[in-house]
Protein backbone atom coordinates (compact mmCIF):
# COMPACT_ATOMS: atom_id res chain seq x y z
CA UNK A 1 0.00 0.00 0.00
CA UNK A 2 1.55 3.54 -0.90
CA UNK A 3 0.14 6.68 1.11
CA UNK A 4 3.32 8.85 -0.33
CA UNK A 5 1.05 10.80 -2.41
CA UNK A 6 -0.49 13.28 0.17
CA UNK A 7 1.41 16.01 1.04
CA UNK A 8 -0.26 17.00 4.25
CA UNK A 9 0.58 14.05 6.64
CA UNK A 10 -1.76 15.15 9.18
CA UNK A 11 -4.45 16.81 8.75
CA UNK A 12 -6.74 17.86 11.63
CA UNK A 13 -9.93 19.81 11.09
CA UNK A 14 -12.07 21.63 13.31
CA UNK A 15 -11.38 18.66 15.79
CA UNK A 16 -13.39 17.95 19.40
CA UNK A 17 -12.81 15.56 22.04
CA UNK A 18 -15.53 15.84 24.73
CA UNK A 19 -14.78 12.90 27.52
CA UNK A 20 -17.86 10.60 29.39
CA UNK A 21 -17.95 13.06 32.21
CA UNK A 22 -18.77 16.38 30.19
CA UNK A 23 -15.50 17.45 30.33
CA UNK A 24 -14.29 19.43 26.75
CA UNK A 25 -10.15 18.61 26.68
CA UNK A 26 -10.50 19.58 22.56
CA UNK A 27 -12.18 22.26 21.77
CA UNK A 28 -12.48 22.75 17.66
CA UNK A 29 -8.71 23.12 16.38
CA UNK A 30 -7.71 23.02 12.82
CA UNK A 31 -4.03 22.80 11.70
CA UNK A 32 -2.06 20.36 9.31
CA UNK A 33 1.76 18.39 8.84
CA UNK A 34 3.62 18.77 6.29
CA UNK A 35 5.46 15.52 5.34
CA UNK A 36 9.47 15.96 6.65
CA UNK A 37 7.79 18.71 9.15
CA UNK A 38 8.28 18.71 12.59
CA UNK A 39 5.31 20.62 14.52
CA UNK A 40 5.22 21.19 18.20
CA UNK A 41 1.76 21.24 20.41
CA UNK A 42 2.51 23.22 23.30
CA UNK A 43 1.12 24.02 26.10
CA UNK A 44 -0.12 23.51 30.07
CA UNK A 45 -0.77 20.33 31.37
CA UNK A 46 -4.36 20.37 30.78
CA UNK A 47 -4.28 22.37 27.74
CA UNK A 48 -5.61 19.22 25.38
CA UNK A 49 -2.07 17.96 24.05
CA UNK A 50 -2.43 14.80 24.86
CA UNK A 51 -5.86 14.27 24.81
CA UNK A 52 -5.62 15.44 20.75
CA UNK A 53 -2.25 13.13 20.17
CA UNK A 54 -4.41 9.92 21.20
CA UNK A 55 -7.01 11.39 18.42
CA UNK A 56 -4.57 11.21 15.75
CA UNK A 57 -2.92 7.84 16.91
CA UNK A 58 -6.76 6.48 16.57
CA UNK A 59 -6.77 5.80 20.21
CA UNK A 60 -10.34 7.06 20.20
CA UNK A 61 -13.09 8.42 18.29
CA UNK A 62 -13.09 12.48 17.74
CA UNK A 63 -16.21 13.96 19.32
CA UNK A 64 -16.73 16.07 16.21
CA UNK A 65 -14.48 16.64 13.33
CA UNK A 66 -11.67 15.53 11.02
CA UNK A 67 -8.27 13.67 11.59
CA UNK A 68 -6.60 12.27 8.95
CA UNK A 69 -3.43 10.69 8.95
CA UNK A 70 -1.54 9.81 5.45
CA UNK A 71 -5.01 9.81 4.21
CA UNK A 72 -6.63 7.55 6.27
CA UNK A 73 -9.01 8.23 9.85
CA UNK A 74 -6.56 6.75 11.96
CA UNK A 75 -9.10 5.52 14.30
CA UNK A 76 -11.51 3.62 11.46
CA UNK A 77 -8.72 2.42 9.68
CA UNK A 78 -6.36 1.78 11.91
CA UNK A 79 -5.15 -0.94 9.82
CA UNK A 80 -3.96 0.90 7.32
CA UNK A 81 -1.86 3.15 8.98
CA UNK A 82 -0.72 1.64 11.84
CA UNK A 83 2.30 -0.11 10.18
CA UNK A 84 3.79 3.37 9.54
CA UNK A 85 3.53 5.32 12.27
CA UNK A 86 5.26 5.29 15.62
CA UNK A 87 4.02 6.14 18.76
CA UNK A 88 5.47 7.05 22.31
CA UNK A 89 2.50 7.47 24.95
CA UNK A 90 3.06 9.91 27.73
CA UNK A 91 3.70 7.07 30.00
CA UNK A 92 5.47 3.64 29.82
CA UNK A 93 2.76 1.16 29.84
CA UNK A 94 5.39 -2.01 29.57
CA UNK A 95 5.22 -5.23 32.28
CA UNK A 96 7.13 -4.04 34.89
CA UNK A 97 8.97 -8.21 34.92
CA UNK A 98 9.93 -7.89 31.22
CA UNK A 99 13.65 -7.36 30.76
CA UNK A 100 14.42 -4.68 28.08
CA UNK A 101 15.37 -6.98 25.35
CA UNK A 102 11.84 -9.10 26.03
CA UNK A 103 10.09 -5.73 25.61
CA UNK A 104 11.75 -4.80 22.73
CA UNK A 105 10.83 -8.26 20.95
CA UNK A 106 7.65 -8.71 22.07
CA UNK A 107 7.11 -5.30 20.21
CA UNK A 108 9.23 -6.00 17.13
CA UNK A 109 6.69 -9.17 16.51
CA UNK A 110 4.36 -6.72 16.30
CA UNK A 111 5.58 -4.33 14.11
CA UNK A 112 6.00 -4.75 10.41
CA UNK A 113 9.56 -4.26 9.24
CA UNK A 114 10.77 -3.97 12.56
CA UNK A 115 14.46 -3.19 13.54
CA UNK A 116 16.58 -5.32 15.11
CA UNK A 117 16.12 -5.55 18.98
CA UNK A 118 19.76 -4.75 19.33
CA UNK A 119 19.72 -2.09 16.65
CA UNK A 120 16.49 -0.27 18.08
CA UNK A 121 18.20 -0.57 21.84
CA UNK A 122 22.04 1.07 20.49
CA UNK A 123 19.63 3.77 18.56
CA UNK A 124 18.22 4.93 22.37
CA UNK A 125 21.71 4.26 23.97
CA UNK A 126 20.12 1.48 26.16
CA UNK A 127 22.25 -1.34 24.39
CA UNK A 128 24.40 -2.68 27.83
CA UNK A 129 20.84 -2.14 29.61
CA UNK A 130 18.86 -5.24 27.48
CA UNK A 131 18.89 -7.33 30.44
CA UNK A 132 17.66 -5.41 32.78
CA UNK A 133 13.88 -5.84 33.83
CA UNK A 134 11.91 -2.86 32.72
CA UNK A 135 10.77 -2.13 37.24
CA UNK A 136 14.66 -1.52 37.52
CA UNK A 137 15.18 1.33 35.03
CA UNK A 138 14.98 4.95 35.69
CA UNK A 139 12.37 7.23 34.61
CA UNK A 140 15.18 8.24 31.68
CA UNK A 141 15.38 4.84 30.99
CA UNK A 142 11.85 4.29 30.60
CA UNK A 143 11.27 7.05 28.15
CA UNK A 144 14.33 5.73 25.81
CA UNK A 145 12.34 2.65 25.92
CA UNK A 146 9.09 4.16 25.16
CA UNK A 147 11.07 5.51 22.08
CA UNK A 148 13.15 2.90 20.70
CA UNK A 149 9.70 1.07 20.52
CA UNK A 150 8.22 4.12 18.40
CA UNK A 151 11.00 3.77 16.55
CA UNK A 152 11.54 0.17 15.68
CA UNK A 153 9.43 -0.08 12.34
CA UNK A 154 11.15 3.17 11.06
CA UNK A 155 7.84 4.46 11.09
CA UNK A 156 7.04 7.79 8.18
CA UNK A 157 5.26 9.64 11.08
CA UNK A 158 6.36 9.74 14.76
CA UNK A 159 3.88 10.75 17.27
CA UNK A 160 5.84 11.53 20.75
CA UNK A 161 4.13 12.86 23.21
CA UNK A 162 6.66 14.86 26.20
CA UNK A 163 9.60 12.60 25.05
CA UNK A 164 11.78 14.44 27.21
CA UNK A 165 10.07 14.85 30.11
CA UNK A 166 11.43 13.00 33.32
CA UNK A 167 14.76 13.12 31.61
CA UNK A 168 18.13 14.79 32.47
CA UNK A 169 20.18 17.46 30.76
CA UNK A 170 22.09 14.79 28.72
CA UNK A 171 19.38 12.48 28.41
CA UNK A 172 17.41 15.36 27.16
CA UNK A 173 20.33 16.88 24.35
CA UNK A 174 20.55 12.95 23.21
CA UNK A 175 16.54 13.08 22.42
CA UNK A 176 16.83 15.93 20.42
CA UNK A 177 19.60 14.92 18.60
CA UNK A 178 17.54 11.91 18.02
CA UNK A 179 14.49 13.75 16.94
CA UNK A 180 16.65 15.85 14.23
CA UNK A 181 18.15 13.18 12.94
CA UNK A 182 15.19 11.57 12.53
CA UNK A 183 13.50 14.59 10.56
CA UNK A 184 16.20 15.29 8.24
CA UNK A 185 16.09 11.51 7.36
CA UNK A 186 12.43 12.07 6.26
CA UNK A 187 10.13 11.13 9.25
CA UNK A 188 7.48 13.59 9.70
CA UNK A 189 7.50 14.26 13.74
CA UNK A 190 4.30 15.43 15.64
CA UNK A 191 5.95 16.77 19.88
CA UNK A 192 3.99 17.64 22.17
CA UNK A 193 5.91 19.35 24.43
CA UNK A 194 5.83 22.10 27.91
CA UNK A 195 9.02 23.41 27.40
CA UNK A 196 9.11 25.52 25.82
CA UNK A 197 13.03 25.98 24.90
CA UNK A 198 12.38 22.04 23.52
CA UNK A 199 9.67 23.49 20.78
CA UNK A 200 11.80 26.78 20.03
CA UNK A 201 14.67 24.42 19.19
CA UNK A 202 12.84 21.65 17.50
CA UNK A 203 10.11 22.70 15.81
CA UNK A 204 9.67 24.09 12.36
CA UNK A 205 6.42 24.85 13.38
CA UNK A 206 4.22 24.78 16.17
CA UNK A 207 0.90 25.27 17.40
CA UNK A 208 0.40 26.80 21.10
CA UNK A 209 -2.97 24.77 22.98
CA UNK A 210 -4.62 26.72 25.63
CA UNK A 211 -7.52 25.58 27.30
CA UNK A 212 -8.40 23.11 24.14
CA UNK A 213 -8.14 25.94 22.00
CA UNK A 214 -5.17 26.75 19.22
CA UNK A 215 -3.93 30.25 20.49
CA UNK A 216 -1.32 30.75 18.13
CA UNK A 217 0.51 28.89 15.26
CA UNK A 218 3.15 29.48 12.57
CA UNK A 219 6.89 29.25 12.78
CA UNK A 220 8.83 29.69 16.41
CA UNK A 221 9.86 33.32 15.20
CA UNK A 222 6.29 34.19 13.29
CA UNK A 223 4.69 33.33 16.75
CA UNK A 224 7.72 34.97 18.73
CA UNK A 225 7.34 37.97 15.73
CA UNK A 226 4.47 39.58 16.87
CA UNK A 227 5.53 39.49 20.29
CA UNK A 228 7.70 42.69 22.24
CA UNK A 229 10.94 42.44 23.11
CA UNK A 230 11.82 44.00 26.55
CA UNK A 231 13.92 45.67 28.72
CA UNK A 232 14.08 45.79 32.18
CA UNK A 233 16.22 47.97 34.91
CA UNK A 234 16.54 49.47 38.08
CA UNK A 235 16.26 52.94 38.18
CA UNK A 236 19.41 54.73 39.52
CA UNK A 237 19.26 56.52 43.26
CA UNK A 238 17.39 60.13 42.72
CA UNK A 239 15.48 59.42 39.22
CA UNK A 240 12.18 59.10 38.74
CA UNK A 241 9.88 57.83 35.83
CA UNK A 242 9.50 60.89 34.11
CA UNK A 243 13.60 61.92 34.06
CA UNK A 244 13.95 59.58 31.06
CA UNK A 245 13.48 60.28 27.92
CA UNK A 246 9.59 60.74 26.29
CA UNK A 247 8.75 56.37 26.16
CA UNK A 248 7.22 56.92 23.33
CA UNK A 249 10.29 58.76 21.79
CA UNK A 250 12.25 55.45 22.39
CA UNK A 251 10.09 53.18 20.68
CA UNK A 252 8.76 51.63 23.82
CA UNK A 253 5.01 50.56 23.03
CA UNK A 254 4.28 49.32 26.73
CA UNK A 255 5.39 49.92 30.20
CA UNK A 256 5.46 49.55 33.72
CA UNK A 257 7.38 49.81 37.12
CA UNK A 258 7.50 48.50 39.62
CA UNK A 259 8.97 49.82 43.12
CA UNK A 260 12.15 51.23 41.54
CA UNK A 261 12.05 48.56 38.44
CA UNK A 262 11.22 49.66 35.23
CA UNK A 263 9.91 47.24 32.63
CA UNK A 264 9.90 48.42 28.88
CA UNK A 265 8.38 46.66 25.85
CA UNK A 266 8.89 47.59 22.26
CA UNK A 267 9.28 45.94 18.64
CA UNK A 268 12.43 48.51 18.03
CA UNK A 269 14.75 46.68 20.57
CA UNK A 270 17.76 48.47 18.86
CA UNK A 271 16.56 51.63 18.20
CA UNK A 272 15.12 51.73 22.13
CA UNK A 273 17.92 50.18 23.46
CA UNK A 274 20.74 52.21 21.72
CA UNK A 275 18.44 55.80 23.12
CA UNK A 276 18.41 54.46 26.36
CA UNK A 277 21.94 53.60 26.91
CA UNK A 278 22.63 56.67 25.51
CA UNK A 279 20.48 58.48 27.97
CA UNK A 280 22.21 56.69 30.53
CA UNK A 281 25.89 57.66 29.36
CA UNK A 282 25.10 61.55 29.27
CA UNK A 283 23.30 61.40 32.61
CA UNK A 284 25.95 59.47 33.78
CA UNK A 285 24.18 57.14 35.56
CA UNK A 286 24.21 52.98 36.08
CA UNK A 287 21.47 51.14 35.10
CA UNK A 288 21.66 48.46 37.74
CA UNK A 289 19.91 44.76 36.88
CA UNK A 290 20.09 46.07 32.88
CA UNK A 291 18.26 42.84 30.99
CA UNK A 292 17.63 43.74 27.37
CA UNK A 293 15.87 40.20 25.26
CA UNK A 294 14.52 39.73 22.37
CA UNK A 295 10.83 38.59 22.22
CA UNK A 296 10.90 34.88 22.99
CA UNK A 297 8.42 31.89 22.99
CA UNK A 298 8.59 32.14 26.21
CA UNK A 299 7.17 35.63 26.09
CA UNK A 300 5.03 34.95 23.54
CA UNK A 301 3.53 31.79 25.92
CA UNK A 302 2.81 33.76 29.19
CA UNK A 303 1.27 36.76 26.38
CA UNK A 304 -0.68 34.12 25.16
CA UNK A 305 -1.96 32.65 28.34
CA UNK A 306 -3.13 36.18 30.08
CA UNK A 307 -5.13 37.01 26.82
CA UNK A 308 -6.87 33.48 26.40
CA UNK A 309 -7.58 33.55 30.12
CA UNK A 310 -7.13 36.64 32.13
CA UNK A 311 -3.62 37.93 33.78
CA UNK A 312 -4.77 37.01 37.09
CA UNK A 313 -5.45 33.19 36.38
CA UNK A 314 -2.47 32.61 33.86
CA UNK A 315 0.92 33.97 35.43
CA UNK A 316 1.08 30.94 37.94
CA UNK A 317 -0.09 28.56 35.61
CA UNK A 318 2.62 29.66 33.15
CA UNK A 319 4.93 27.00 31.28
CA UNK A 320 8.26 25.81 32.69
CA UNK A 321 10.84 27.07 31.16
CA UNK A 322 14.20 25.26 30.13
CA UNK A 323 15.74 26.58 32.97
CA UNK A 324 12.99 25.38 35.62
CA UNK A 325 13.19 21.86 33.71
CA UNK A 326 16.88 21.04 34.34
CA UNK A 327 16.65 21.55 37.79
CA UNK A 328 13.62 19.18 38.56
CA UNK A 329 14.68 16.28 36.68
CA UNK A 330 17.81 14.90 37.33
CA UNK A 331 17.11 11.20 37.01
CA UNK B 1 5.01 -18.28 7.97
CA UNK B 2 7.84 -16.29 8.60
CA UNK B 3 6.48 -13.85 10.42
CA UNK B 4 6.30 -16.77 13.39
CA UNK B 5 9.88 -17.39 13.09
CA UNK B 6 10.94 -13.56 12.78
CA UNK B 7 8.53 -13.43 15.95
CA UNK B 8 10.72 -16.13 18.02
CA UNK B 9 13.92 -13.91 16.86
CA UNK B 10 12.56 -10.97 17.30
CA UNK B 11 14.04 -10.01 13.90
CA UNK B 12 11.31 -9.07 11.60
CA UNK B 13 11.60 -7.78 8.16
CA UNK B 14 8.45 -8.68 6.54
CA UNK B 15 4.48 -7.41 7.18
CA UNK B 16 3.62 -8.92 10.23
CA UNK B 17 0.72 -11.41 10.52
CA UNK B 18 -2.16 -11.92 13.00
CA UNK B 19 -0.88 -15.41 14.41
CA UNK B 20 2.15 -13.34 14.07
CA UNK B 21 1.33 -11.00 16.41
CA UNK B 22 -0.41 -13.52 18.71
CA UNK B 23 2.30 -15.37 18.88
CA UNK B 24 4.87 -12.75 20.12
CA UNK B 25 2.51 -11.34 22.68
CA UNK B 26 1.43 -14.96 23.96
CA UNK B 27 5.39 -15.50 24.61
CA UNK B 28 6.35 -12.57 26.64
CA UNK B 29 2.67 -13.48 28.67
CA UNK B 30 4.31 -16.94 29.34
CA UNK B 31 7.72 -15.04 30.55
CA UNK B 32 5.59 -12.87 32.47
CA UNK B 33 3.51 -16.08 33.76
CA UNK B 34 6.97 -17.94 34.80
CA UNK B 35 7.58 -14.80 36.80
CA UNK B 36 4.62 -14.29 38.80
CA UNK B 37 4.88 -17.09 41.28
CA UNK B 38 2.04 -16.50 43.00
CA UNK B 39 -0.97 -17.07 39.93
CA UNK B 40 1.57 -19.55 38.90
CA UNK B 41 1.14 -21.62 41.75
CA UNK B 42 -2.43 -20.77 41.86
CA UNK B 43 -3.29 -21.76 38.13
CA UNK B 44 -0.89 -25.25 37.76
CA UNK B 45 -1.18 -26.79 41.43
CA UNK B 46 -4.95 -25.75 42.89
CA UNK B 47 -7.01 -27.55 39.93
CA UNK B 48 -5.03 -30.91 40.51
CA UNK B 49 -5.25 -30.49 43.96
CA UNK B 50 -8.68 -29.77 44.79
CA UNK B 51 -10.39 -32.91 43.23
CA UNK B 52 -8.66 -35.27 45.50
CA UNK B 53 -9.92 -32.65 48.56
CA UNK B 54 -13.76 -33.20 47.09
CA UNK B 55 -13.36 -37.03 46.61
CA UNK B 56 -14.91 -38.14 50.52
CA UNK B 57 -17.59 -35.38 49.69
CA UNK B 58 -18.07 -37.14 46.73
CA UNK B 59 -17.94 -40.92 48.36
CA UNK B 60 -20.82 -40.00 50.82
CA UNK B 61 -23.56 -38.96 47.75
CA UNK B 62 -26.05 -41.15 46.97
CA UNK B 63 -24.67 -41.41 43.49
CA UNK B 64 -26.01 -44.92 42.23
CA UNK B 65 -29.38 -43.69 42.72
CA UNK B 66 -28.79 -40.90 40.26
CA UNK B 67 -27.07 -43.02 37.49
CA UNK B 68 -23.75 -41.58 38.07
CA UNK B 69 -20.07 -42.64 39.54
CA UNK B 70 -17.54 -41.36 41.44
CA UNK B 71 -15.44 -40.90 38.27
CA UNK B 72 -17.87 -39.07 35.76
CA UNK B 73 -18.57 -36.57 38.90
CA UNK B 74 -14.91 -36.27 39.76
CA UNK B 75 -13.52 -36.21 36.28
CA UNK B 76 -16.13 -32.82 35.22
CA UNK B 77 -15.31 -31.43 38.34
CA UNK B 78 -11.60 -31.38 37.97
CA UNK B 79 -11.80 -29.98 34.29
CA UNK B 80 -13.89 -27.27 35.94
CA UNK B 81 -11.46 -26.06 38.62
CA UNK B 82 -9.26 -26.11 35.91
CA UNK B 83 -11.17 -23.79 33.95
CA UNK B 84 -11.96 -21.59 37.05
CA UNK B 85 -8.46 -21.20 38.68
CA UNK B 86 -6.12 -21.70 35.73
CA UNK B 87 -7.91 -20.01 32.78
CA UNK B 88 -10.44 -17.34 34.62
CA UNK B 89 -9.09 -16.58 37.56
CA UNK B 90 -5.36 -16.02 36.26
CA UNK B 91 -7.02 -13.93 33.18
CA UNK B 92 -8.92 -11.73 35.58
CA UNK B 93 -5.54 -10.71 37.28
CA UNK B 94 -3.23 -10.61 34.25
CA UNK B 95 -5.91 -8.61 32.60
CA UNK B 96 -6.67 -6.19 35.32
CA UNK B 97 -2.68 -5.52 35.58
CA UNK B 98 -1.86 -5.03 31.82
CA UNK B 99 -4.48 -2.51 32.09
CA UNK B 100 -3.13 -1.07 35.51
CA UNK B 101 0.74 -1.31 33.74
CA UNK B 102 -0.94 0.84 30.92
CA UNK B 103 0.23 -2.22 28.62
CA UNK B 104 -3.17 -2.78 27.40
CA UNK B 105 -3.18 0.96 26.19
CA UNK B 106 0.41 0.96 24.52
CA UNK B 107 -0.52 -2.35 22.91
CA UNK B 108 -3.65 -0.68 21.26
CA UNK B 109 -1.33 2.09 19.12
CA UNK B 110 0.40 -0.67 17.58
CA UNK B 111 -0.73 -3.29 14.66
CA UNK B 112 -2.36 -5.55 17.17
CA UNK B 113 -6.22 -5.69 17.03
CA UNK B 114 -8.29 -5.78 20.12
CA UNK B 115 -8.59 -9.58 19.77
CA UNK B 116 -5.43 -10.07 18.99
CA UNK B 117 -4.85 -8.19 22.13
CA UNK B 118 -6.84 -10.36 24.37
CA UNK B 119 -6.16 -13.55 22.47
CA UNK B 120 -2.02 -12.91 23.50
CA UNK B 121 -2.76 -12.44 26.73
CA UNK B 122 -4.86 -15.49 27.14
CA UNK B 123 -3.12 -18.28 25.20
CA UNK B 124 -0.92 -19.14 28.32
CA UNK B 125 -3.25 -19.68 30.57
CA UNK B 126 -5.85 -21.12 28.21
CA UNK B 127 -2.55 -23.82 26.98
CA UNK B 128 -1.91 -24.28 30.22
CA UNK B 129 -5.95 -24.81 31.16
CA UNK B 130 -5.94 -27.25 27.96
CA UNK B 131 -3.01 -29.28 29.45
CA UNK B 132 -4.63 -29.81 32.87
CA UNK B 133 -7.21 -30.76 31.39
CA UNK B 134 -5.28 -33.72 29.32
CA UNK B 135 -3.14 -34.73 32.58
CA UNK B 136 -6.90 -35.10 34.65
CA UNK B 137 -8.50 -37.13 31.95
CA UNK B 138 -5.46 -39.29 31.65
CA UNK B 139 -4.83 -39.74 35.85
CA UNK B 140 -8.69 -40.13 36.58
CA UNK B 141 -8.62 -43.22 33.42
CA UNK B 142 -5.77 -44.92 35.45
CA UNK B 143 -6.76 -44.56 38.69
CA UNK B 144 -10.78 -44.13 38.79
CA UNK B 145 -11.43 -46.75 36.26
CA UNK B 146 -13.39 -43.77 34.67
CA UNK B 147 -13.15 -45.85 31.34
CA UNK B 148 -13.44 -44.28 27.58
CA UNK B 149 -15.54 -41.69 27.08
CA UNK B 150 -19.18 -43.26 25.99
CA UNK B 151 -19.42 -39.70 23.25
CA UNK B 152 -16.16 -38.09 22.68
CA UNK B 153 -17.40 -35.47 20.58
CA UNK B 154 -19.50 -33.86 23.45
CA UNK B 155 -17.12 -33.65 25.99
CA UNK B 156 -14.73 -31.84 23.32
CA UNK B 157 -17.33 -29.27 22.57
CA UNK B 158 -18.22 -28.77 26.59
CA UNK B 159 -14.11 -28.20 26.72
CA UNK B 160 -13.84 -25.79 23.75
CA UNK B 161 -16.70 -23.48 24.93
CA UNK B 162 -15.93 -23.58 28.30
CA UNK B 163 -12.06 -22.30 26.84
CA UNK B 164 -13.57 -19.43 25.09
CA UNK B 165 -16.53 -18.50 27.47
CA UNK B 166 -13.96 -18.32 30.51
CA UNK B 167 -11.22 -16.09 29.13
CA UNK B 168 -14.22 -13.64 27.30
CA UNK B 169 -15.69 -13.83 31.02
CA UNK B 170 -12.34 -13.03 32.74
CA UNK B 171 -11.99 -9.88 30.44
CA UNK B 172 -15.70 -8.83 31.33
CA UNK B 173 -14.75 -9.37 35.00
CA UNK B 174 -11.19 -7.34 34.71
CA UNK B 175 -13.14 -4.36 33.29
CA UNK B 176 -15.44 -4.04 36.79
CA UNK B 177 -12.12 -3.08 38.76
CA UNK B 178 -9.54 -0.24 39.45
CA UNK B 179 -6.85 -2.68 40.60
CA UNK B 180 -5.29 -5.89 40.56
CA UNK B 181 -6.63 -6.45 44.20
CA UNK B 182 -9.65 -5.53 43.38
CA UNK B 183 -10.05 -7.54 39.94
CA UNK B 184 -9.12 -10.57 42.32
CA UNK B 185 -12.13 -9.25 44.74
CA UNK B 186 -14.35 -8.99 41.51
CA UNK B 187 -13.63 -12.42 40.34
CA UNK B 188 -14.63 -14.00 43.52
CA UNK B 189 -18.57 -14.55 43.47
CA UNK B 190 -18.61 -16.16 39.55
CA UNK B 191 -15.71 -18.70 41.13
CA UNK B 192 -17.33 -19.33 44.35
CA UNK B 193 -20.71 -19.99 42.45
CA UNK B 194 -19.70 -22.15 40.14
CA UNK B 195 -17.88 -24.12 42.47
CA UNK B 196 -20.86 -25.02 44.63
CA UNK B 197 -23.45 -25.12 42.19
CA UNK B 198 -22.46 -25.97 38.64
CA UNK B 199 -22.60 -29.34 39.62
CA UNK B 200 -19.11 -29.50 40.24
CA UNK B 201 -19.32 -30.90 43.80
CA UNK B 202 -22.42 -31.73 44.16
CA UNK B 203 -24.38 -32.86 41.00
CA UNK B 204 -27.67 -31.18 40.08
CA UNK B 205 -28.99 -34.66 39.92
CA UNK B 206 -28.70 -34.87 43.66
CA UNK B 207 -30.31 -30.95 44.28
CA UNK B 208 -33.91 -30.30 45.22
CA UNK B 209 -35.95 -29.19 41.49
CA UNK B 210 -36.25 -26.08 41.62
CA UNK B 211 -32.74 -24.94 42.26
CA UNK B 212 -31.27 -27.45 39.81
CA UNK B 213 -33.44 -25.70 37.22
CA UNK B 214 -31.64 -22.41 38.18
CA UNK B 215 -28.08 -24.13 38.54
CA UNK B 216 -28.24 -25.38 35.05
CA UNK B 217 -28.25 -21.63 33.63
CA UNK B 218 -25.24 -20.88 35.11
CA UNK B 219 -22.16 -20.57 32.86
CA UNK B 220 -19.85 -23.51 34.22
CA UNK B 221 -22.99 -25.93 34.43
CA UNK B 222 -23.12 -26.81 30.77
CA UNK B 223 -19.88 -27.25 30.06
CA UNK B 224 -19.84 -29.50 33.45
CA UNK B 225 -23.17 -31.67 31.76
CA UNK B 226 -21.35 -31.89 28.66
CA UNK B 227 -18.03 -32.90 29.71
CA UNK B 228 -19.90 -35.50 32.26
CA UNK B 229 -22.20 -36.47 28.98
CA UNK B 230 -19.18 -37.28 27.11
CA UNK B 231 -18.54 -40.05 29.71
CA UNK B 232 -21.58 -41.41 30.34
CA UNK B 233 -22.88 -41.35 27.15
CA UNK B 234 -26.32 -40.91 28.60
CA UNK B 235 -27.37 -37.32 27.89
CA UNK B 236 -30.45 -36.90 26.10
CA UNK B 237 -30.94 -35.31 23.27
CA UNK B 238 -33.34 -32.58 24.59
CA UNK B 239 -30.43 -31.87 27.68
CA UNK B 240 -27.66 -31.95 24.80
CA UNK B 241 -29.45 -29.28 23.27
CA UNK B 242 -30.13 -27.15 26.38
CA UNK B 243 -26.42 -27.89 27.67
CA UNK B 244 -25.46 -26.63 23.91
CA UNK B 245 -27.54 -23.57 23.90
CA UNK B 246 -26.58 -22.34 27.60
CA UNK B 247 -23.23 -22.62 26.77
CA UNK B 248 -23.22 -20.96 23.53
CA UNK B 249 -25.55 -17.92 24.84
CA UNK B 250 -22.87 -17.27 27.47
CA UNK B 251 -19.74 -17.61 25.27
CA UNK B 252 -21.71 -15.14 22.53
CA UNK B 253 -22.55 -12.75 25.85
CA UNK B 254 -19.43 -12.56 27.18
CA UNK B 255 -17.69 -11.91 23.72
CA UNK B 256 -20.49 -9.29 23.30
CA UNK B 257 -20.24 -7.67 26.58
CA UNK B 258 -16.24 -7.83 26.11
CA UNK B 259 -16.59 -5.89 23.00
CA UNK B 260 -18.92 -3.27 24.31
CA UNK B 261 -17.24 -2.94 27.67
CA UNK B 262 -13.75 -3.90 27.97
CA UNK B 263 -12.07 -1.22 29.93
CA UNK B 264 -8.32 -0.53 27.89
CA UNK B 265 -6.90 2.16 30.12
CA UNK B 266 -7.03 2.35 33.66
CA UNK B 267 -9.81 4.60 35.38
CA UNK B 268 -8.54 8.01 36.09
Amino acid sequence: MNTNGHKDVIEVTDLRRVYGGGFEAVRGITFSVDRGELFALLGTNGAGKTSTVELLEGLAPPTAGRVRVLGHDPYEERAAVRPHIGVMLQEGGFPSELTVAETVRMWAGCTSGARPVEEALEIVGLGKRSGVRVKQLSGGEKRRLDLALALLGRPEVLFLDEPTTGLDAEGRQGTWELVRELRDAGTTVLLTTHYLEEAEDLADRLAILHEGRIAATGTPEEVTASQPSRIVFDLPDGYFLGDLPPLAELGVTDHEAVGRTVRLRTHELQRTATRLLVWAERARVELGGLDIRSASLEEAFLQIAREASGATKAAPEGPRSGATARKGAAV
Amino acid sequence: MSTVTSARTGASAGTTTSVGRVAALARAELTLLSRTKATLVAALFVPLVLPLTTRSAIDDMDLEGAGLSVGSVLLPASIGFSLLFAVYSSLVSVYAARREELVLKRLRTGELRDLEILAGAALPSVVIGLVQCVVLVLACTALLDVGAPEAPHLAVLGLLLGLVMWPALAALVASFSKSVEGAQVAAMPLLLVSMLASGTIAPLEVMPDRLAAVCELLPLTPVITLLRGGWTGNLSGYDTLGAVATAVAWTVLAVFAVQRWFRWEPRR
